[in-house]
């Protein structure tokens, strides 16, 4: 199995004292992900957050889509706040423009100040439990709206007039708590069938999330999450899969079929790297100096052949990959995709070329088949 | 500038929406969803020097008699996304899309087109839709919370917040309206245009006004060159009560185009693609939307039916047989429609599907290159309005034979630019530039 290599982008990098940067140009994200998929990497994420200064993720990957060739691009997503059929079109939207490359990091909002940006909700009379229920139903809607047209609905049929077959569109009908939506997509199912759903996760509820919704959970070895250490790489994987166990794990990659498969999961690291530990030690107290870096993922400050070892332990540990987050975009994001990608494709962990065209190809995880198939 | 000062002419191209342009049976027209069909499409339009391109929107696939529409070209994008897609392939095309005001919020969809004013260099534009109806409203959050009296000012409000806030330039702001009770930060600093080009369609004393006062394009359908003069003077002598230029609002009508080598062979060519456009099944359908009622027994190579329309459930109850269509709405009074369209058949001793041609099917511009560059050349020098929307009916390269052929002339005669002026629409569109508003 290919040990995954992902990249965690957050403007200039993820240390606050990182150097500025051309963040509302174009050039500059489309040069990060270049840089990413130089470096073999699954896939690249990108930071969100509405009451976060910045552009809107899903349309910096949408930019990068047709420059870019292989690598997974998942913006972030914030359900809270969002329509899930929206969602679900911009997403299959970004999967027609890659032709399969696109996936979803979905995340929920207790921000009082995000709240207001729209003006909708009262945070105060929300639960985090409720947050989580809610960002699960948003995923189920998307899930069957990819699902609502048939890959096969298009027939083009000029005896008898008909564009479509109509019993291949499906209503998903779906009724929640917080919303109902009847469907179909307006959006022909997309080439993945269903794009990659991923989550960040460092407690239960968020490990049960996305044991009920995501292909791909991020978690944070030897981190801090809201309820304390998050525990070794090991401890993660231990708190995915009895998350999955609890549940039933039924949710991801479709309602029938392809959802028993167990998620994959990657594990996060801010990472400082130079040709000798000191050096990288010293940058990272240099910037501290200026802001603190607090993370909820542990932060890792050495060099190339230290960090491969390390993950190689995580590798060990069964870990499927790591979404690295480099400390300094312009320093760090180059060594990791010029340096540790060689010296962890030497030591047999990852892959040395790309060896599939779309983000499930890359993941090893096949086109599921459409659940509303065959229904009338 | 060494231009002349002969008015200049802007032109648009439409990616065609969900309907029967589109003739999807001809072997040339490819897929509608792919991105490869969109990024000809760009590149055919900036070859052409065209201002922008346009993406209409729909929420919700359309029915008639309950069941989902399924005789014309369906199924499409999210049109912020792919605008942004496009970005990536071209370089001074404006990308220009519908996205409707009561099914979004003003932080977000300010916060994309400010986006995609970013990731594009300044070439994102907003036409402003609006709708109630409970039956879009079952694919979204709040169902048709919305009563039918308050969707414009719904749209008016998005739009006046959606200004507000990019003119914060990613600062304060604290607003509360009639729709809205927002506060906060605004997460993007000012985009390269100030505010993405503002587009408004629509004929209404309502509607006119509100371009009037806060679009930068208004897309109309007066194809007839009288019934345009009067729409541009009376829309253009609105400006000045707003402290606006008349070059600040460009009328551009929507317009279809047929070429052939002689008049006759256009001509020809123009019954061939009307006779594909509409269909016999078509023909029914489109029928079914004045009747609203079931026609699957009427013969369309017969006469146009003798009986009236129902007249019940008419198109704002939301009861009407075709449900999410626009084009309905053009039948305000079917019982009269009808009695029309029996009159022309009886008349001409057309069939209903000739006369639903006739009345659905008729092409803007037929004639060789040269007769189509001089008369909308001819249009725009008249005021009958500031160039055209042209939608093309083969996916992705119906745009290229006027690019070709018709471009050229209407560049000879000086009225159409032979590279682009500027770098962003709003300098391309000849627009003032954006004025801000101070916050107090």
């Amino acid at each position: 199995m290919t040990f995954h290599l992902a990249v965690a982008l957050n403007d200039t990098g993820w240390h606050p004292a990182a150097p500025p940067g051309d963040v509302l140009e174009p050039d500059f994200w489309v040069s990060q992900i270049q840089e990413a998929e130089r470096g073999l990497a699954t896939l690249v994420t990108l930071e969100d957050g509405f009451a976060r200064p910045g552009l809107d993720s899903v349309l910096i990957a949408l930019r990068a889509g047709p420059v870019t060739s292989h690598i997974g691009l998942v913006p972030t997503v914030v359900a809270t706040h969002t329509e899930p059929f929206h969602v679900s079109t911009q997403i299959a939207t970004l999967d027609w423009v890659t032709s399969g490359r696109a996936g979803e990091r979905i995340k929920v909002s207790a921000d009082p100040a995000e709240a207001a940006l729209f003006g909708r909700r009262d945070p105060a009379s929300e639960t985090r439990e409720g947050l989580f229920e809610e960002a699960a139903d948003h995923v189920e809607v998307q899930r069957r709206l990819w699902d609502s047209w048939e890959d096969d609905a298009e027939i083009r049929d000029a005896a008898t007039n008909r564009f479509v077959d109509r019993d291949k569109l499906h209503y998903i009908d779906f009724v929640g708590s917080h919303f109902a939506v009847r469907g179909p997509s307006i959006t022909p199912r997309p080439p993945q069938g269903q794009p990659i759903v991923t989550a960040l996760a460092h407690v239960d509820t968020a490990y049960r999330l996305a044991a009920r919704c995501a292909d791909l959970v991020f978690t944070t070895p030897d981190g801090v999450g809201r309820d304390g250490p998050t525990g070794d790489a090991a401890t993660t994987l231990r708190g995915v899969r009895s998350a999955e166990a609890e549940i039933g794990r039924v949710g991801a990659s479709g309602a029938t079929g392809g959802g028993q498969q167990p998620t994959q999961v990657l594990g996060d690291l801010v990472v400082f790297l130079d040709d000798d530990a000191t050096a990288a030690s010293t940058r990272w107290t240099r910037l501290d100096g200026e802001r603190t870096l607090r993370s909820d993922a542990d932060v890792f400050a050495g060099t190339v052949e230290q960090l491969a070892t390390k993950l190689e332990g995580w590798a060990a540990a069964g870990l499927d990959g790591a979404r690295l987050r480099p400390a300094v975009a312009d320093h760090d994001l180059p060594r990791i995709a010029r340096d540790l990608a060689p010296e962890l494709a030497r030591r047999g962990l990852t892959r040395t070329a790309y060896e599939a065209d779309t983000l499930r190809g890359l993941l090893g995880l096949e086109k599921p088949a459409d659940r509303y198939a065959g229904v009338q | 500038m060494t231009k002349p000062a002969k008015k200049q002419i802007h032109l648009a191209a439409h990616f065609p929406g969900v309907n029967n342009t589109t003739v999807w049976s001809d072997p040339a027209s490819a897929s509608h969803i792919e991105f490869e069909s969109f990024r000809l499409f760009a590149q055919s339009a900036e070859r052409g020097l065209f201002d922008f391109l346009f993406l209409a929107e729909g929420l919700r696939l359309r029915e008639q008699g309950g069941k989902i529409y399924d005789l014309d070209v369906m199924g499409r994008p999210d049109n912020v996304s792919i605008l942004q897609a496009m970005a990536a392939v071209t370089s001074h095309v404006g990308l220009a899309g519908t996205v409707n005001s009561t099914f979004n919020e003003p932080l977000d969809v300010a916060r994309k087109l400010a986006s995609l004013d970013y990731l594009s260099g300044g070439r994102a534009a907003w036409n402003v839709v609006t709708s109630w109806d409970e039956f879009t409203g079952e694919n979204f959050r709040r169902g048709g919370y919305l009563p039918k009296e308050k969707r414009y000012l719904r749209a008016k409000e998005m739009l006046d917040v959606a200004k507000q806030l990019w003119d914060t330039d990613g600062g304060e702001f604290d607003i509360h309206t009639d729709q809205f009770d927002i506060t906060g930060r605004f997460p993007v600093p000012r985009s390269p245009q100030g505010h993405p080009v503002i587009i408004q369609a629509g004929d209404s004393e309502e509607g006119r006004e509100f371009a009037a006062s806060s679009a930068d394009a208004i897309f109309t359908r007066h194809g007839e060159k009288q019934a345009g003069i009067e729409f541009y003077a009376d829309v253009k002598g609105r400006l000045a009560k707003f402290g606006r230029r008349e070059e600040d609002l460009k009328i551009l009508p929507a317009a279809t185009f047929v070429l052939g080598d002689t008049e006759d062979e256009a001509a020809e060519n123009a019954r061939q693609v009307q006779f594909q456009q509409i269909s016999p099944a078509t023909a029914i359908a489109f029928a079914e939307q004045v009747w609203n009622r079931d026609l699957s027994d009427v013969d369309p190579d017969g006469p146009v039916p003798s009986f009236d329309p129902v007249t019940e459930n008419d198109v704002d109850s939301g009861q009407h047989f075709s449900r999410g269509r626009a084009s309905v709405r053009q039948y305000r009074d079917p019982v009269a429609t009808a009695q029309e369209w029996r009159e022309l058949g009886e008349a001409k001793g057309w069939s209903l599907r000739e006369v639903v041609i006739a009345k659905n099917g008729r092409h803007t511009f037929v004639g060789t290159p040269q007769r189509v560059a001089d008369t909308i050349d001819d249009f725009v020098q008249s005021n009958a309005s500031d160039g055209f929307v042209l939608v093309p009916h083969i996916t992705p390269g119906g745009m290229d034979p006027f690019v070709d052929q018709v471009v050229p002339l209407l560049q000879e005669k000086g009225s159409f630019r032979t590279s682009y002026e500027g770098t962003t629409l709003r300098e391309n569109l000849g627009l003032s530039p954006v004025r801000v508003l101070s916050q107090s």
